[in-house]
Parts: C-alpha cells; sequence; structure tokens
C-alpha cells in the first residue's frame, strides 16, 4: 500500500514543515517497502507541484488545483482528501494549524482514530508520541486499516531534493466545496523572521527583560536569524504579542538553539521547549527553574548581556 | 435578542495542571492515583463564554456534558456553580478515544438540538486536540477550531482563529461547533451561593452503552515512559564563553 501527504504550502512554495512531514512519511514507507505520494491542494498551486516533484523518494503529486481550495478550509480539504483515501495505507499531515484543523475530520469521515503529533516511527502500525505537554511518552500501535497521523514537523529532518528522478504530476479533478462556512480574512506578522515552528534558533523572551529591551532582542534574533518567542509572562508585559507564544499554551518547539532570556521556567514554558537541542539560559536569578532543563547558563543582567551578546554577534 | 436556544458545552476531569506527572515504574500508564484532578483549563473558558452568551442574552441556556465514571460529577458541579443550567453525564468506565467521544457527542447533538457546540480546544492530557473537529464532522457542522473570539449576529457567528504565524477569520451559519483558545477569556469564580445552589442540581445521567456506539478502539498502548532527562546544566562565566559552547555545540556559526 502507499503513503498519502497532505503537503502545506502558500499557493506559491512548500512550507518547510512539509519537507519534514515528508521524510516522517518515507520512514513509514519505508518499512513495507511503500511508495510515498503527496497532494498538493490549493489554487494556481501548479508551482508548488512541481516543487514536491524534486524530492527524493516522492512517487507521485496529486494536484488539487481550484478556487475553494485556495484558503484550506478544513470542511472542504477533509472532505478532498476523504474522496482519495481508500487507496491508501497511511494519510498523514504536519501538525499545524491546517493539519489539525482538518485532519481529525479525516479520521472521522473514515471512521478510524487518529494519531496526533508523532514525534518518531518505530514500524508501518506503531508510532511514539507525546502526551501529557511532554510529560509522557506514548508508545502505541494502530490496528486502523487506514492510519491517520499527524506530525510534529521539528522532530523530523527534512527530505532532501533528488538530482535525478523527478516524480509525475496527476491532476484530480475533484470539485469538493461547502456552503456553511466562509473565509473572511488571515492576518499574519509581517515579520520576515523564520516560523517558531519550524526556526533553527529561536530568541524567547520573559519578564525578567529589561523594559526597553525588545530592540535590541530583535537586533540578536536577526543576526541570528532566529525567530522571536516569548514566555506567558513577556506578553502580558506587552513585549510582544500572544502570536509569539511559546509554551504549553502557545507553541511547542524544537529548535536546535533555543536562547531564554530572562525566563523563569514555569512548567508550562518549559513543557513546550525542551524537546529543543541546546537550550542557553540568561537570568540575573540563580534560582531560577529554567536553569534546570537548560544546557548552558549565565546568571547576570540583562541590561548588560543584552548589549554585549549583539555586539558580539556583529562580528 | 435570543439568537441560540441551547449552548452544548462538553468538559473533561484531567489530572490538575500544577500537579506534576509521573510515569508508572511499569511503564504501562501515567499514574493518576492520589493525584488531584480538576476541570481541563480549556473546558472552562469554553464554559466561561457560553455563560456569558447567555449573560448578554444571545443564548438561553447552557447545557453542560461530560463522559467518563461518576467522579466527573465534581467538575460537572463545578460548572453549573459557573453559570450552566443542566449537567449531563454521560457513563462509562473505560477510557475512550477521540472518536468515540466524539460519537457519543454526535448521538446528544441530535438528542439535544443545541444551536452551538462549544469544547476546548484540547485536553491537558492526551493533548490530542481531535474531539471538536472529529464532532462537526460527524455532525455534519461548520467547524471553527482554536478560536479566540466570536462575535454571534443572525444565525451566523464570526471566529477568530489562531493560525501559525498569525489569526484568521471565519464566518460560520449555525449551528456550529467551534473549539477555544485558552486566551478566550479569564473564567470567573463562582459565587457561594451558586456552588449551593449548583450541589442541589440534579445530574442526568445515562449509560454510554445505550448510546448504540461501538466504543472500541483500534489504538493500543504499548508502553508509557518518563521523558529523557536533559543534562546537568553547565554555567558559563560570560558572553563570550556561552557563544564558544555554542559554536562547539555547532548550532552556531
Amino acid at each position: 500500500m502507499t503513503v498519502l501527504v497532505y503537503a502545506e504550502h502558500d499557493n506559491h512554495e512548500l512550507k518547510a514543515a512539509s519537507f519534514k512531514l515528508i521524510s516522517a512519511a518515507l520512514q513509514v514507507a519505508k518499512h513495507n517497502s511503500d511508495t510515498v505520494v503527496v497532494m498538493v491542494a490549493g489554487f494556481e498551486c501548479t508551482m508548488v507541484a512541481q516543487q514536491v516533484t524534486t524530492i527524493a523518494g516522492v512517487d507521485k503529486v496529486l494536484l488539487a488545483d481550484k478556487p475553494q481550495y485556495k484558503n484550506q478550509l478544513p470542511e472542504i480539504i477533509s472532505k478532498l482528501v476523504f474522496e482519495h483515501a481508500e487507496n491508501y495505507s497511511h494519510i498523514m499531515a504536519a501538525a499545524t494549524s491546517i493539519g489539525k484543523n482538518f485532519m481529525p475530520r479525516v479520521a472521522a469521515l473514515l471512521d478510524v482514530a487518529q494519531i496526533s503529533e508523532i514525534t518518531a516511527v518505530e514500524s508501518a502500525d506503531t508510532f511514539i508520541r507525546p502526551t501529557y505537554a511532554g510529560n509522557a511518552i506514548v508508545k502505541l500501535k494502530s490496528k486502523d486499516v487506514i492510519k491517520i497521523m499527524t506530525v510534529r514537523a521539528a522532530s523530523f529532518e527534512s527530505a532532501e531534493i533528488s538530482a535525478d528522478k523527478q516524480a509525475v504530476i496527476e491532476v484530480i479533478d475533484s470539485d469538493v466545496s461547502y456552503e456553511r462556512t466562509e473565509f473572511v480574512a488571515a492576518e499574519l506578522n509581517k515579520s520576515k523572521r523564520p516560523d517558531l515552528a519550524t526556526a533553527d534558533i529561536i530568541v524567547s523572551v520573559g519578564k525578567g527583560l529589561p523594559k526597553d529591551g525588545m530592540p535590541l532582542v530583535e537586533k540578536i534574533a536577526d543576526r541570528l536569524g532566529a525567530a522571536i518567542g516569548a514566555s506567558r509572562c513577556a506578553i502580558d508585559e506587552g513585549y510582544v504579542s500572544s502570536d509569539f507564544r511559546v509554551g504549553l499554551t502557545g507553541a511547542t518547539v524544537a529548535p536546535q538553539l533555543y536562547i531564554a532570556l530572562g525566563i523563569s521556567g514555569a512548567i508550562n514554558h518549559v513543557s513546550g521547549i525542551k524537546d529543543s537541542k541546546i537550550i542557553a539560559a540568561i537570568n540575573i536569578d540563580k534560582e531560577a527553574a529554567i536553569f534546570e532543563v537548560a544546557d548552558y547558563g549565565i546568571v547576570a543582567d540583562l541590561n548588560s548581556v543584552l548589549p554585549e551578546l549583539e555586539k558580539a554577534l556583529q562580528n | 435578542m435570543v439568537i441560540i436556544v441551547k449552548i452544548l458545552v462538553p468538559i473533561k476531569r484531567v489530572i490538575d495542571y500544577n500537579v506534576t506527572v509521573r510515569v508508572k515504574a511499569d511503564h504501562s500508564d501515567v499514574d493518576l492515583s492520589n493525584t488531584k484532578m480538576a476541570i481541563n483549563p480549556l473546558c472552562e473558558v469554553a464554559v466561561e463564554e457560553a455563560v456569558r452568551l447567555k449573560e448578554k442574552g444571545i443564548a438561553s441556556e447552557v447545557v453542560v456534558v461530560s463522559i467518563g465514571d461518576n467522579s466527573c460529577h465534581e467538575q460537572l458541579r463545578e460548572m453549573l456553580a459557573l453559570g450552566a443550567d443542566r449537567a449531563i453525564h454521560i457513563d462509562h468506565d473505560k477510557l475512550l478515544d477521540s472518536l468515540q467521544i466524539a460519537k457519543l457527542l454526535q448521538k446528544l447533538v441530535e438528542q439535544e438540538q443545541p444551536g452551538l457546540v462549544l469544547l476546548g480546544r484540547q485536553s491537558i492530557d492526551s493533548d490530542n486536540s481531535q474531539t471538536g473537529q472529529m464532532l462537526s464532522a460527524l455532525c455534519d457542522l461548520p467547524q471553527a477550531a482554536y478560536v479566540s473570539k466570536i462575535e454571534v449576529d443572525s444565525g451566523k457567528v464570526l471566529a477568530t482563529q489562531t493560525i501559525d504565524g498569525g489569526t484568521q477569520q471565519v464566518l460560520l451559519d449555525l449551528p456550529a461547533v467551534i473549539s477555544v483558545e485558552l486566551t478566550m477569556n479569564e473564567p470567573r469564580f463562582a459565587s457561594l451561593p451558586n456552588i449551593m445552589k449548583a450541589r442541589k442540581t440534579e445530574i442526568e445521567i445515562q449509560q454510554a452503552l445505550d448510546f448504540g456506539v461501538d466504543l472500541n478502539s483500534n489504538l493500543e498502548i504499548i508502553e508509557v515512559s518518563p521523558p529523557e532527562q536533559r543534562p546537568q546544566v553547565a554555567m558559563v562565566k560570560d558572553v563570550a564563553e556561552l557563544l564558544d559552547k555554542l559554536n562547539q555545540a555547532g548550532v552556531i556559526e
């Protein structure tokens, strides 16, 4: 049987999470010498489909190009995927807003379970996922005929671009619509910085940040090519908007490097960052809980450390 | 003007969010013996929002429902004290997956015919974030998940959702299924008279087995283990030494 992957994109190019999702799908496929088929649904998104054909290991791309797929409404996308589901042993999407919105619907329509946010693949039917905000790691086995999963992108490497063999594109003509939900508007952060969910480096701020510290933090983030994150306290202080919240009640992140500036390390926050490869923490309080999860720590006043850090990164 | 006659709010009893989670020594499951339990914080936000809609005169009745054993009566009564009018307990003593929960709720939606279903976007134990979406698909009702704000107007609801990198708005025909974010509101504390009143309210009990729903799951838990411990922190003296260490670790250039 074949693994179906639902690719995520902005109708122009594939999102970083999709490369990681496809590598997770390749891991699943490898256990049964299966093939991987990627569905690209959107509007005027042929370029995305072409981009997918260049990814190593992808056998075929299904392209559904219709105006009503443009905004990825879950009512529509779930029916589209459901219509094509019977040919596949596994259906996988990234555990992003889009995937988390539509995928449980596909599972319900197929009358099977969904396994949410897998972080590792043990075999074609056994997967690892965190529960209790990462405080318990569950290994579970699915007996469903079609296995529905979302994938925590940060836990997987990106799939590679192939030099030679290219996948074929098959246009699918499904015309699914839904009249009772209307997309109104989206408001995206205009930042040129990477997404929290896929950033390699995150510079994150907490209550301990000096009141006038944000401009320096932004410079530091830009020098590192990093995303900016924040604890709940920093959001309450008004340093950044709640879109930047990291933790149990915000984004769960797993960058290569997480720099925690003035973050105390409340359990809510720590739960969302502990899959980071390296955590570096700077805090004036040597008893701060953040040092319990950090790899490197400095006990210091951010008033002096921030300018030093910014200066050191100039070179 | 009343637009929604009845709001249904499914709620879940979970481990208290302040309690440290421990895994059983035999790695069979999480150890919940003698553990403080509480309402799932996101469910409480959903109930608060429903009660506010009622107070504004937009809705006229708030019905809370919980699926599980008798212990969930504690949380149902808390939600009655918060302002819910009725509480339904769907009795079942085994843990169910989201799909089975959604199927039971689908039957209850058919029975109760709510104008709106409000629920938390996920529970803090299983972290699945599936029930609302599954219920919406099974009932073929419009869906908005991860919602931080709703505005109800003449048969429609405008929902503001959190999405990766920002927010988006969708306009849903009622009835609809909406799952909420923690940021939507700050739940009130119940007043003493309301707590006393909630104690006397009768909880309507139905048996899950009478719903005609297949309650078997195809998921089998093989093992539950604690997360890998992170290594001990290495304290460094200044920025230069930190950058040096990060460089050696290969995470910065």
